[in-house]
């Protein structure tokens, strides 16, 4: 009679998870671009001039994963034929109604925008030099307007300006409304806090700006150029001071709960130390947040030489990447593991080759660095063989 | 400011390209407005933000259990002594099961209901369970019968002795 | 000529059926279509549930699956077993719903604790949370007051399966679409009452239309103590259960 996976009572349907691996991708993804663009920011808006070779890595990088942050919520509908009925007839006291909208805001407005002003002049320089179908695209990217005199370049700068100041709202819109998806349903107790969307928010920040830390590094090394290290040093620094504000807002909601302990407590605290021990407490907590902390805190405090500093960052930047994974899966997974009626617990196995499982989550992460390559292609980031982009 | 002491047509021609882009997007608002108002269902936000259709679609749905009413229209019989005892208010068809089909049909006959599993149906009910109601009348079957079938002591549709 | 009552009977009901088909069949059969026979502004729809006189035989979640045809492990109405035990001062639930309890229950016999049933099935709430989250309009509040779900609409987002704080709904397996108890809206819309509210052989669950100032249940709200299931949620839930347990979730 016992059903399997199941222990103690659940509502009979709430057996079965509504929202697998592919909705804990999604924050993920969607927290990747806002960290990136926020990284991106700071050379634009907040003058860190140190970070400037990461500036437009940075963007193209935010572009690359926002083309994929659809998809996945795409594939997990039950219809998604009937997707664009977000745009058609939008709720507007739903939070996910606004997904469609913020969406292409974000896309069009600001990352799009923001990248198209920054390399007008590399476009119209190579619609100049190239032919063929390269030539086409890029004269198809001038909008026909090969003006790139130093007054409209002037004139540029403050319009990309103008639209990254803008942009940072919109990217802590984009992110903090994924976090209120989440911290609105007030049925359950694991995700409604108020808290949610600014955890949520500097969560995104604390993985991009590590998962462009960990990209430039790479695409240094496979480039064989010299890694900057007064730009990683202060990428660092930053992602160390989110990621103590990060960690703090979790814990202070963590040990809210355990103080407050209301009515859902013993339920939440027997899940997180029996079906979360491993990948919240283990993983999250201890493995992906205390250690990087304590290895950007030491290079911080101590004089460590360059190669061995660059190790840490990579270590540091990796394991941040698994602890926000694992830290959506937390959030996600662990808001479905225990009955609303706080009598029971079920249980969930990530399927290998179902339209939700493994293999398309594989896929969709690898996705946005295929586009990734691509775009570096079309819109190289760093002064190639050519002359550099005159600004 | 870039263009001071410069004229308002260097401005302009200096912007020329966010013109453009600007009509880009302007463009492809007009479109997405276009071929949003072409898509919204019909009547859609009559009563409130859903299609109206939707409920006549729901109301459409055939119905399974034709209903004590239709029942006792026929079988007055059975309807006369079932009203006079213990299950005055079990409906037909809380044991008979559904039978809008035997009761719409051309010839009920040829949809015949099947007779219930007495064994197991009684027992549904009235199986001695501690979080029954004290009141409801309810028995160890195995102790009080011993095996036999109910409805050799008891009449169902009346069910005294 | 001469009509037995069962002919009559029979007309009758193939008339029902042909009116409830639609406006298409208006010219054949003269009936007026469902949605003008049946006025939705004078009804708002809810049930009473009595749980001192459920017995727990599964009646109803037998009856609403041969009605709707929920799919196999889905439920749109179960019922609870509770076993409360007292521990040191402290109500302690032991709760059972074997696969919803469409074939009833194993027998308890366990004295030493309380125990009754409890019946469950969508609230049709008034604030009702699925109904705020769903992103499309796909699922909405009926002018008469029940919660519906437009399947040729719902996108299987499964957000307001999430936001329901009863577990009440599931995602259709083959529809792929989010699916509830209708309170038989295709029953209740031609004077039946729902196929749990029929079957259930002690009248523990009744449908009510508060608009009805005839309707029972002005008295049986008047005269018992009645709750509805987690009121803290403030979902306006018009399942009215009389004799509730506190402990019970």
């Amino acid at each position: 009679m016992a059903i399997p996976g199941v222990e103690g009572f659940m509502y009979p349907n709430e057996v079965e998870l509504q929202w697998g691996l592919l909705i804990v991708l999604y924050p993920y993804i969607t927290g990747l671009v806002a960290g990136a663009f926020i990284l991106a920011s700071l050379e634009r808006v907040f003058k860190v001039e140190a970070v400037r070779p990461t500036y437009r890595l940075a963007l193209l990088t935010a572009l690359a994963f926002l083309l994929v942050a659809p998809l996945p919520l795409q594939l997990h509908l039950g219809h998604p034929e009937r997707s664009m009925e977000m745009y058609l007839t939008p709720h507007t006291s739903s939070a996910m109604a606004m997904f469609g909208f913020v969406y292409l805001w974000y896309l069009t407005v600001v990352l799009l925008l923001e990248i198209w002003l920054e390399y007008r002049a590399d476009i119209v320089h190579m619609a100049r030099t190239s032919t063929g179908l390269k030539g086409l695209i890029y004269k198809a990217l001038t909008l026909g307007s090969m003006n790139v005199s130093p007054a409209s370049r002037v004139i540029d700068d403050k319009v990309g300006y103008a639209v990254t100041v803008i942009g940072i709202p919109s990217a802590f819109l984009l992110h903090g409304y994924v976090g209120f998806i989440f911290g609105s349903v007030k049925a359950n107790p694991w995700w409604s806090t108020p808290l949610m969307p600014i955890v949520f928010l500097f969560s995104a920040m604390v993985s991009g700006i590590a998962g462009v830390m960990v990209l430039y590094m790479a695409v240094m090394k496979a480039k064989k150029m010299p890694i900057d290290m007064r730009c990683v040093d202060t990428i660092a620094k930053y992602l160390f001071y989110t990621f103590v504000i990060d960690f703090s807002l979790e814990m202070l909601d963590l040990v809210h709960r355990t103080y407050e302990a209301d009515e859902s407590f013993r339920s939440l605290n027997f899940m997180v130390h029996t079906r979360l021990w491993g990948s919240q407490v283990i993983l999250q907590i201890f493995l992906c947040t205390l250690v990087p902390l304590a290895l950007l805190a030491s290079t911080q405090l101590f004089r460590i030489g360059e190669a061995k500093r660059r190790a840490m960052y990579l270590i540091t930047g990796l394991l941040v990447l698994v602890g926000i994974f694992a830290m959506r899966w937390n959030v996600v997974i662990g808001g479905q593991l225990f009955s609303k009626s706080f009598l029971g617990y079920t249980s969930f196995k990530v399927q290998f080759a179902a339209r939700e499982g493994l293999l398309t989550a594989i896929a969709l992460m690898i996705l946005p660095f295929a586009i990734f390559v691509a775009l570096v292609k079309l819109l190289p980031p760093w002064p190639e063989t050519t002359e550099a982009p005159g600004d | 400011m870039p263009w001071k002491g410069g004229t308002l047509r260097q401005f302009f021609r200096n912007s020329g390209h966010l013109i453009r882009l600007a009509a880009v997007l302007i463009a492809g608002l007009c479109v997405f407005l276009l071929i949003r108002t072409a898509l919204i269902p019909k009547a859609f936000g009559k009563y409130g933000h859903y299609s109206p259709g939707a409920l006549d679609v729901i109301r459409q749905r055939p119905v399974s259990y034709a209903g004590q009413d239709t029942c006792v229209m026929c079988h007055d019989g059975e309807a006369k002594e079932r009203a006079s005892g213990r299950h005055a208010h079990v409906a037909c068809e809380a044991c008979h099961g559904p039978q809008a089909a035997h009761a719409n049909a051309d010839d009920p006959s040829a949809h015949k209901p099947r007779l219930p599993d007495v064994a197991n149906l009684c027992r549904r009910c009235h199986e001695k369970d501690a979080a029954k109601p004290a009141h409801f009348p309810q028995v160890v079957t195995a102790e009080h019968s011993g095996g036999a079938a109910c409805n050799s002591c008891h009449q169902p549709h009346n069910p005294h002795l | 000529m001469e009509l037995s009552r069962r002919d009559l009977i029979t007309i009758g009901g193939k008339l029902l059926v042909l009116a409830s088909v639609g406006a298409a069949f208006e010219e054949i059969t003269g009936a007026a279509p469902p949605s003008e026979a049946y006025k939705m502004a004078e009804h708002w729809w809810g049930m009473i549930v009595d749980i001192d006189k459920c017995i727990g035989c599964g009646n109803c979640v037998r009856a609403c699956s041969n009605e709707n045809g929920v799919p196999k492990g889905y439920f749109r109405t179960w019922v609870e077993r509770y076993e409360v035990e007292n521990v040191d001062g402290r109500q302690e639930p032991h709760v059972e719903s074997p696969n919803g309890a469409i074939d009833g229950f194993p027998p308890s016999t366990r004295q030493d604790v309380k125990s009754f049933y409890v019946p469950k099935l969508c609230n049709h709430c008034v604030d009702s949370p699925c109904v705020q989250v769903c992103p499309v309009g796909a699922t909405f509040v009926s002018p008469d007051g029940v919660v519906l779900v437009d399947e040729n609409y719902c996108l299987g987002c499964r957000y307001c399966i999430q936001a329901c704080p009863y577990g009440c709904r599931y995602l259709h397996p083959e529809k792929r679409t989010a699916d509830k108890c209708t309170l038989c809206y295709h029953r209740i819309t031609q004077g039946l009452t729902t196929a749990c509210c029929e079957n259930c052989p002690t009248g523990a669950r009744q449908l009510v239309d508060f608009k009805n100032p005839k309707d029972p249940v002005h008295e049986f709200l008047r005269t018992n103590k009645v709750e509805v299931l987690k009121p803290y949620m403030a979902t306006g839930a018009k399942v009215y259960y009389k004799d509730l347990d506190g402990s019970v979730r």
